[in-house]
């Protein structure tokens, strides 16, 4: 077990440096120099100059690859040239908003999803199961842009029932002290429940709003994986040994049939916490997502270098942990020995 | 904040300040944060671009317009409790001039210091003694007094900056009517009421800066009064707005021009038929009409009406197709040509929807046999591309920095900005010109450059090297009850004014 995890981490290791030089090259390839970015209608020569200088561009693109790599070997970002900001503080800061609204809106969908998956599963060919996929087709085509827009337009404009946009009231959140800048951890740190629920209720339709896909995704998963072993020969044993449908369904089939509704989710969590721009652009949400697309916006190069480095380390550790999850759900996958 | 429920106004906005030291700042999206927490040493007038003292109670200029000597405002203090003096103003601005000042490697460029020509035309700033400052110039320079209003100038605390260092973008201390409480990124600044305000205390007590990125949801928002005031809404929304009992619309000319430049470095745009024909060719009024939803004036100057000196008298270029073929036919054109239009890929607050705005020309061209290709490359390289003259027409645009002429004249349509990369697109390379502007920038007396400036604007209008399209309207929708809100051609210090009835 500890060789496989080393093993994993050392090639993690490897592919991050593959990223890192894609993610150097890519930031120097696309057009448009950055300083004039900066500058836009009023630059001129000098300011320029002076700033492809400060901006250190004005050096060889190797010599400024190894100060990137000499840099990050130190695990040190850099700052950002539009903010000043170190962007690692940077990153650490957008980060938790991004994670918390990603596990709500994976909780929603793993839960919902099962749920539904199973109800079509063991109606297959009736009414529910029609519904449920009606509902799994509509949730995947569905713009997510125009889903986030009416949902606030019909619960928080028409009914009142939830806030806007943002994270918390703006009166409130002043007597909230971001500690972490997880918003739920901070409100009860700050032992303020009325707080604490405020969180809640902003993190509800942004949550939906970006659990659908994932919700339909995993309805349809949990539904095929389910109907193959519940075709499979031990579950109509269980059947004639007289067992209910719901110790059937519950106790036999449903666990073998997470594999790949597992992978799934594995697969959603990571690339959702990398940032959900529309989303976030929508709920007012300072994620990580959109911090991202100012940095691109602006050339901004170190951001952006180091923002994808962090994006795809967490995406390989998601994986890393879905793998290991596989040997718990199911004891006769079995982790590689490091020799193989 | 104690036991009154605090008077909040919460200002939604597009988007984040990028930082809030000054003295780096570019955007206006910092400066709208700047100039409610600083001060300047002069500012401009509530409801006029006339200048009127603010850090510096009096200033006078020697004859040869070289010597400038500021009387400083007595008892006043920053926020962190430490006294406004000359020190300070040396401090502030000193650190942006000076490459040798201990604080000068602080942040990052000095981005308008060189932009606004200070870093040229000023030669030494100095004391004279506890609250009087000299600041004297290298060659006499008409637009200094102007320029010294852009936020980017405010007077920072001394003790604060040296403090924080780096860091004194996130802890913001200065003088102005608010004072800096938190800033949570991405989302909101917070700033409090500077009670002890020279000016006068504030109208709220707490002043709060959200980021609403999504233009309709900041609408929403203000709707279901969780904001009390927002700017740039969605063009299409303005009808439901307008209809709206709980909302107003306040609206102020913009000090901007969105213009059309023709590569006069490319045939067949150095015939000076050829681009009066273009200007005849396009129907202005009635494109600004449906493009900018009413909040956009058609232009016939380079500057803007409410410029001084602006020429009112000036003769719009007509809607004229027949005329147009006409003058082509005598620039030896008469079946037309092939050439690239360069639309804006980004909305900018002076041409809203660039490419709508190519396809609406585009059309209006090819009636006159002139075929365009539409060309639209992102941002940065078509600030690029345009700089280095690479278009045979490309659009732009520009918003006043400060209200004096020179700020659009020089660097759009001089000679000396010609030179690549460019500010002057048109590459309009008239000797006549650059030594109008010149002399209109080394002049002192108002009233003769006021004239200098009309006649720029008559040899402009003579050799149109651009097509001037129009000037756009600022515009910010605010709750009914809230009153005293009234915008500025240029400065974002309207904020300190507003005041919240109660219900």
């Amino acid at each position: 077990m500890t060789a496989y995890l080393i093993q994993r981490l050392l090639s993690m290791l490897l592919s991050l440096l593959g990223v890192s030089i894609l993610v150097f090259w890519m930031v120097h390839l696309i057009p448009g120099d950055p300083a004039l970015m900066i500058l836009g209608e009023r630059a001129n020569e000098a300011a320029l100059q002076e700033l492809r200088q400060q901006m250190g561009l004005d050096q060889p693109k190797a010599v400024q690859y190894a100060r990137f790599l000499s840099d990050l070997s130190r695990l040190d970002l850099g700052r950002s040239f539009r903010t000043k900001g170190l962007v690692a503080e940077e990153i650490g800061w957008h980060f938790p908003p991004t994670a918390e609204l990603t596990l709500a809106a994976m909780m929603f969908a793993t839960v919902f999803g099962i749920l539904a998956g199973v109800i079509s599963a063991i109606n297959r060919g009736g009414f529910w199961d029609f519904a449920t996929m009606f509902g799994a087709l509509a949730g995947v085509s569905i713009p997510i842009f125009w889903l986030g827009l009416m949902l606030i337009l019909l619960f928080s404009h028409q009914l009142g029932l939830f806030p806007v946009s943002g994270r918390l009231d703006a009166l409130l959140d002043l007597e909230i002290e971001r500690q972490t800048n997880f918003m739920l951890l901070d409100t009860l740190l700050a032992g303020n429940l009325a707080a604490f629920a405020d969180a809640v209720w902003h993190l509800i339709l942004p949550a939906i709003t970006l659990g659908t896909v994932p919700l339909a995704i995993i309805t349809r998963m949990t539904r095929s994986s389910l109907l193959e072993v519940l075709n499979q020969q031990y579950i109509t044993t269980a059947y004639a040994k007289g067992l209910s449908q719901w110790i059937v369904v519950g106790k036999h089939a449903l666990k073998n049939s997470l594999i790949p509704v597992i992978t799934v989710i594995g697969l959603e969590f990571g690339y959702l916490l990398g940032g959900a721009i529309l989303t976030e652009h929508i709920f007012s949400w300072p994620g990580l997502g959109s911090w991202l697309l100012k940095a691109v916006e602006a050339r901004d190069i170190r951001p952006i270098q180091g923002g994808v480095l962090f994006i795809a380390a967490l995406f390989m550790s998601v994986n890393l942990i879905v793998d290991l999850l596989y040997t718990y759900i199911d004891p006769r996958i079995r982790v590689p020995s490091a020799t193989v | 904040m104690s036991h009154a429920k605090p008077r909040v106004f919460i200002f939604g906005r597009g988007g984040d300040s990028v930082g809030l030291d000054p003295a780096h700042e570019e955007d206006g999206e910092s400066f709208k944060v700047c100039e409610s927490i600083y001060d300047t040493l002069v500012q401009y007038q509530d409801d006029s671009t006339e200048i009127e003292p603010a850090l510096a109670e009096s200033w006078e200029t020697s004859a040869d317009g070289l010597t400038w000597t500021f009387r400083l405002r007595r008892n006043v203090d920053f926020h962190d409790g430490t006294s406004f003096d000359a020190d300070a103003v040396l401090f502030s601005l000193n650190r942006q001039h000076d490459a040798n000042h201990p604080f000068h490697e602080v942040g990052g460029p000095y981005i308008y210091w060189t932009d606004s020509g200070l870093a040229e035309t000023v030669d030494q700033i100095s004391r004279i003694d506890d609250y009087t400052i000299q600041i004297t110039l290298t060659r006499p320079y008409a637009p200094f007094i102007y320029a010294l209003t852009i936020p980017a100038f405010a007077i920072v605390s001394p003790t604060a900056l040296k403090k924080s260092g780096e860091d004194f973008t996130n802890h913001p201390v200065g003088t102005g009517p608010f004072s800096f409480v938190r800033w949570d990124r991405n989302e909101k600044i917070v700033l409090k009421a500077n009670k002890d305000y020279w000016g006068g205390a504030p109208g709220v007590d707490l002043l709060v800066f959200r980021a609403i990125p999504e233009n309709s949801v900041r609408l929403i928002e203000l709707q279901n009064g969780s904001i009390q005031a927002m700017e740039f809404p969605n063009p299409d929304d303005l009808p439901l707005i307008r209809q709206d009992p709980d909302l107003n619309i306040i609206e102020q000319a913009g000090m901007n021009v969105g213009y059309l430049a023709m590569n006069m470095d490319k045939q067949p745009f150095g015939n000076h038929k050829v681009r009066q024909a273009i200007n005849h060719a396009i129907n202005k009024n009635q494109i600004i009409e449906q493009l900018y939803q009413g909040l956009g004036i058609p232009a016939k100057n380079p500057i803007p009406p409410n410029m001084w000196s602006y020429d009112q008298t000036t003769e719009a270029y007509t809607y004229n197709p027949d005329l147009a073929k006409q003058l082509l036919r005598q620039a030896g054109y008469a079946n037309g040509f092939k050439v690239t239009l360069w639309a804006l890929p980004v909305p900018r607050p002076y041409i809203p929807n660039g490419r709508m705005l190519a396809e609406a020309i585009q059309s209006d061209l090819k009636r006159i046999s002139i075929e365009t290709e539409i060309v639209s490359p992102e941002w940065g390289t078509y600030l690029e591309k345009t700089k280095n003259g690479e278009h045979d027409m490309a659009m732009l645009g520009w918003s006043a920095d400060f209200a004096d002429p020179d700020n659009f004249l020089y660097y759009l349509l001089s000679k000396s900005s010609a030179k690549k990369p460019a500010g002057n697109i048109a590459f309009y390379r008239s000797d006549e010109m650059q030594s109008i502007l010149d002399q209109a920038r080394t002049e002192t007396d108002t009233t003769i450059r006021a004239q200098l400036y009309r006649q720029a604007q008559a040899l402009f209008q003579k050799d149109v090297p651009w097509v001037p399209l129009a000037h756009a309207k600022q515009i910010v929708i605010a709750r009914k009850n809230v009153r005293d809100l009234t915008l500025h051609p240029i400065s974002f210090k309207y904020l300190r004014h507003v005041k919240i009835k109660a219900d």
